[in-house]
């Protein structure tokens, strides 16, 4: 069995609260987003302020945690310079790297900042060697974040096509579709994923019972899921939503079921394939989730260095699924 | 300012699992009746469908050049796996050929040589269509969920790069892609044992909510609206904004007469609301939306651009 290399956690900050958490629980790495549609978890009550964004890196250089920014939205023609400002603040503000995923913000950040670090956000959704290369060659990126669609064989594959490190996502909340590329939202909504960096937005988002205490959730106008007295509801986001088809005699879950990712006894599988940084999802979560979340893979990646066997780690309490899966990872009956 | 450019039309690549010979036969009728500059071929959905066509493609091809018409190839929107890649490489590598790219890995081996975006590219400003020009794009299909105010924006900077840029004006939206194909899913089976099963829904699978309203329609890994857009009121102003390429996306509704429509609104010949009575004519089965135009929810119709 060949030796494993030492993997950097990374973990969600969605409030400068939640970063310090994260600091103190172990994680290597935070990431986290301003307060504005440059960030792919724009919602309200969440993000950094930029004096918040200084204290807290100062905060975690203290602790020999690093800050990465995720800048990882698509600016609209005509509103440029609210990313042009973020990529700036990055850079003056000594973050470890900006997670970025539009082609002229890449651009934008290689030519003005060229000491700051680039990461390739999952949401450029680039999912093959040559994708990952044309980034790598155009702007310098030095890490790629994969989509969560690749199995661990493929990872492995990749790897050794590519020159840039590989961080992939071992826990929490996955949408079903490819990053980047869906609309959905946009167009029952009115806000756009990509460009406003909101996906369901709880503005949209209605519960109504009625009065056999049957709940209906909808997002704007459409009916995602309805729950029988007692089911847990999940918070209705179109990929995750009930419908009826032809080939299907009642309704199903046509993309998926409302799962989670959890890929805790993957990890030396992972780790073999060449991905160094793992990362936890969740920037939308309370402290109580990072507390528990990161603590828990910090002591699951110590354990794996110190030679311990992988082992499931169950932490479905936490997640907004009411299971967990292992996704796209473990193989291709997934698709 | 932009208003005298000539305005071409173009047909976007069928984007469903047709038989070889209906695919064959509709781009006959299109090479031959259809009032388009521009044909886009090829498979952008799933790679397990392209060598359906193979046996077709040559006399397609034939056809619709020795009609006057452009013919650009397009690539798979998705790419992943080797097959996928493969898929890529080969047509990539056609010599003298204008592909059109819809991913990444197409734009790497694309670099340095004039080509097409197709809009499964993200381009959504000036910066992201600098990079792209200075690779060898000539023109740019902008993503469908752009509203006009950014589309506006966009055209002037991509003129100075010499760039073109394309609007999809006709047919369900695409709106998502995923490594999952739903077709396979909602047959039982998974995108390696599919059997093909997206051949029973020319136009995409229709999914319906709770309520029994029909909502999006699915096709293979591709998940479109379940309304037709229709920007044929939106297709002057957008001339004027500079954009210069008005692309139809092929359903099995008269594609000849769309074609006719929108020619004739963008010359002049046929009024904006007598153009609608002729699309409303198609008698679809779902209705039409315009919402990503006026920056509203997509599945939205406002007619507002039709007066």
């Amino acid at each position: 069995m060949s030796e494993l290399r030492r993997p950097e956690l990374v973990c969600p900050a969605g409030t400068p609260a939640a970063l310090r958490t994260a600091v103190d629980a172990g994680a290597d790495a935070v990431y986290c987003g301003l307060q504005n549609e440059t960030n792919a978890r724009n919602f309200p009550g969440l993000n950094f302020a930029p004096a918040e964004l200084k204290q807290s890196v100062a905060y975690a250089h203290a602790r020999k945690a690093k800050v990465l920014l995720a800048v990882n939205t698509f600016p609209a023609a005509g509103k440029f310079g609210m990313w042009r400002d973020a990529i700036d603040l990055a850079a003056e503000t000594g973050v470890d790297a900006a997670i970025v995923a539009d082609i002229g913000v890449a651009d934008y950040a290689a030519r003005q900042h060229p000491n700051l670090r680039l990461h390739l956000s999952v949401q450029a959704g680039a999912s093959s060697p040559e994708a990952i290369r044309f980034y790598c060659e155009e702007f310098g990126v030095k890490r790629v974040v994969l989509p969560r669609m690749l199995t661990v064989a493929e990872i492995a594959d990749l790897h050794r096509q590519i020159d840039c490190e590989i961080e992939a996502f071992i826990f929490g909340n996955i949408g079903m579709m490819a990053e980047g590329r869906c609309s959905l939202t946009h167009y029952v909504t009115g806000l756009s994923t990509n460009m406003d960096g909101v996906c369901s937005p709880a503005a949209d988002v209605h519960y109504e019972e009625d009065t056999g205490r049957t709940l209906t959730t909808r997002l704007g106008e459409f009916v995602i899921d309805r729950f029988a007295c007692g089911e847990s509801a999940g918070y209705p986001t179109i990929c995750k939503g009930r419908y009826s088809c032809s080939a299907q005699t009642e309704p199903y879950y046509a993309f998926e079921e409302p799962v989670s990712l959890n890929l805790s006894a993957l990890l030396p599988e992972l780790m073999r394939a060449g991905v160094t940084a793992l990362k936890i999802e969740g920037r939308q979560r309370s402290r109580a989730y990072v507390k528990s979340v990161v603590s828990a893979f910090r002591s699951a990646v110590d354990g794996l260095m110190q030679g311990r066997e992988a082992a499931f780690l169950s932490l479905l309490t936490l997640t907004e699924g009411s299971r967990e899966t292992q996704g796209a990872f473990a193989g291709k009956r997934w698709r | 300012m932009n208003g005298n450019i000539a305005s071409e039309l173009t047909l976007g690549p069928v984007l469903f699992n047709w038989a070889p010979e209906r695919w064959r036969d509709f781009y006959f009728r299109v090479a031959d009746e259809a009032p388009v500059d521009v044909v886009y071929l090829g498979e952008v959905v799933c790679y397990k469908r392209a060598p359906l066509f193979d046996d077709v493609m040559p006399e397609v091809v034939a056809r619709v050049q020795a009609a006057g018409k452009t013919v650009v190839y397009s690539t798979l929107a998705e790419v992943m796996s080797k097959q996928e890649r493969t898929l890529v490489e080969d047509v990539c590598g056609c010599d003298g050929a204008l592909i059109e790219a819809n991913d990444g890995s197409a734009l790497m081996r694309l670099r340095g040589r004039p080509h097409h975006v197709g809009p499964f590219v993200n381009a959504y400003n000036e910066g992201t269509v600098a990079v792209l020009a200075r690779n060898g794009a000539r023109s740019i299909c902008l993503p469908p969920e752009m509203p006009k105010t950014a589309i506006a924006n966009l055209c002037g900077p991509a003129a100075e790069c010499g760039v073109m840029t394309e609007v999809q004006v006709f047919g369900r939206v695409p709106l998502a892609l995923s490594a999952r194909c739903y077709h396979a899913r909602a047959h039982g089976r998974t995108k390696d044992t599919c059997q093909f099963v997206c051949d029973t829904d020319p136009d995409g699978m229709v999914l319906r909510t709770l309520e029994d309203r029909p909502f999006l329609a699915v096709n293979g890994i591709q998940t479109m609206s379940h309304a037709f857009l229709n920007l044929l009121g939106g297709v002057r102003e957008l001339r004027a904004m500079g954009v210069s390429s008005f692309r139809l996306s092929p359903h099995t509704c008269d594609m000849v007469a769309v074609a006719r429509t929108f020619r004739d609104v963008l010359d002049g010949k046929v009024d904006i609301g007598e153009g609608q009575a002729q699309l409303a004519a198609l008698a679809l089965d779902a209705p039409f939306c315009d919402g990503f135009y006026t920056g509203n929810a997509g599945q939205t119709w406002s007619r507002a651009a039709a007066q």
